[in-house]
């Protein structure tokens, strides 16, 4: 995935957001951190220049949510709500989907701060192998990749990149 | 993050970069003891054990707080209500609370090394929350925090440390933290409260109060501590506070944004003034709050991972 079609599908997804979402100029964007803060970010922007109004958009951190904890020492990143999510609609945005477990600790994470009226997911690349029962309502591109791959979105937002390669039979 | 240690027993072992985690993530618990619900769910299902053989009440309460923020059980263990009173060894009753399956242990005793020494026979996790004259780490943590949040900076800052350095593990702590992360340290006090070992840890000493006060970027005044205190050290109280106590006289002599710090509890007009403890200069509350956000960044960290996080 180059940057054009990253751009692409942001702009793609947006649109999907716009017509599935009568609500949407009231919505929070919230990016998972890390990698969902600048998904985040494209998709309140693209969502402002269709509905002429800035939509708001935060972070969410999740390190202390993780069900995982005490395998994995997480460095924790701000949350930053940019409003109050008691009976908004929020949009969870994430780069990359795999087990679900980050999704499942942002919902628990949200549910100490308010209680939203709805909560969609939003996600650049849905790579499959899912281990919980999450499904995304907006996706920018479905890659089938092995278990044991690795899907990253470059920080710098140009390209997504799967490795190491498929192991060839 | 690359947090590697079981305890958490001294400041002179840890390095900057260990100093920074903690402040780091210090600053995430401030947002969360700061929203409606102050709770998060990392230490579900860990029993943290409060083992004061000293009497503490904030030290103690801080813990607590920071233990059931993260969402640990804890259990409460007074020295004069236990078992210590029938003659039980420290490592006998340190070992039974590990064999009820605590994970952390917080020791809050008068022998120095105590902590040290139940860490090196436990698979628990040790906190030293003041063993003797000896450290204090966790009070060291969030001093220099409470300075950086003030500061932005603590490098090229010149902290005043005044008072009864000799007895003090806050002292020692603080000396640790701030040298490492590039302060200037100055320590002022009587010299029977102060002897001229202390320099071989890299400090200035001065003996005139009047003389350091402005120059210094931060006063940290350290408690006379009456129940330590032999006769012998001073005359009086009285001589004490006409020398080194922080008067609002003498405070015009200070830069106006220096910061006045204090470990608590303050021992009002005698090291500290009360109208000062209360005025504008004074972080000591803004002290209290980043020390829950600190012991809770403590704990978060010693609870650790086998790996590094991978997205």
């Amino acid at each position: 995935m180059d940057q054009t079609e990253i751009r692409e599908s942001i702009v793609r997804m947006a649109s999907d957001i716009a017509r599935k979402e009568p609500n949407y100029p009231h919505a929070v964007l919230l990016g998972i951190q890390k990698g969902g803060v600048p998904i985040a970010r494209a998709l309140a922007a693209e969502l402002s220049s269709l509905s002429g109004r800035t939509i708001a958009f935060g972070s969410i951190d999740v390190s202390f949510y993780r069900d995982d904890l005490g395998q994995r020492l997480p460095y924790p990143e701000p949350t930053v709500l940019p409003t109050d999510i008691n009976g908004r609609l929020v949009i969870l945005a994430d780069s990359v989907l795999f087990s679900g477990r980050t999704v499942v600790a942002a919902c628990d994470a949200l549910k100490d701060y308010g209680r939203a009226a709805a909560i969609r997911l939003a996600v650049l690349v849905d790579r499959g192998h899912r281990e919980l029962p999450i499904a995304p309502d907006f996706v920018g591109k479905y890659i089938t990749t092995e278990f044991h791959q690795k899907v990253r979105v470059r920080d710098d937002f140009v390209a997504v990149v799967t490795y190491p390669n498929p192991t060839t039979p | 993050m690359s947090w590697k240690k079981k305890d958490l027993l001294d400041i002179r072992s840890l390095s900057v970069e260990e100093i920074g985690e903690v402040h780091a993530a210090a600053r995430t618990f401030r947002d969360v003891i700061a929203r409606e619900i102050k709770k998060v769910p990392a230490l579900r299902g860990k029993t943290v054990v409060n083992l004061f053989a000293e009497p503490s009440t904030r030290t103690r309460i801080s813990f607590d707080l920071a233990a059931k923020r993260l969402s640990a059980d804890v259990v409460d263990f007074e020295a004069s209500s236990s078992s210590f009173r029938k003659g039980e060894t420290l490592i006998d009753t340190v070992r039974n609370l590990e064999a009820l399956n605590a994970e952390f242990i917080i020791l809050r005793h008068a022998a120095a090394g105590a902590a040290q020494f139940i860490a090196e026979r436990l698979s628990a996790h040790v906190i030293n929350a003041g063993d003797g004259a000896h450290e204090h780490p966790t009070q060291a943590l969030l001093d220099t925090f409470t300075i950086l949040q003030n500061r932005g900076r603590i490098a090229e800052l010149r902290v005043l440390i005044s008072g009864d350095i000799l007895f003090s593990r806050v002292a020692r702590s603080n000396i640790h933290a701030l040298t490492k992360l590039g302060a200037t340290v100055v320590l002022c006090g009587p010299a029977t409260l102060l002897p001229d070992t202390f320099r071989e840890l890299g400090v200035e000493i001065s003996h005139d109060f009047e003389a350091e006060l402005p120059k210094a970027d931060v006063v940290y005044l350290l408690r006379i501590q009456h129940e330590r205190q032999r006769a012998v050290y001073f005359p009086s109280i009285g001589e004490f506070v006409a020398l080194f106590g922080l008067t609002s006289e003498r405070f015009r002599l200070c830069k106006p944004d220096a910061l006045i710090m204090h470990p608590g509890p303050i021992n009002r007009g005698v090291e500290l003034a009360s109208e000062l403890a209360d005025g504008r200069n004074s972080v000591i509350l803004e002290q209290v709050t980043n020390g829950l956000a600190v012991r809770m960044a403590v704990l978060y960290l010693l609870n650790g991972g086998q790996a590094p996080l991978e997205h």
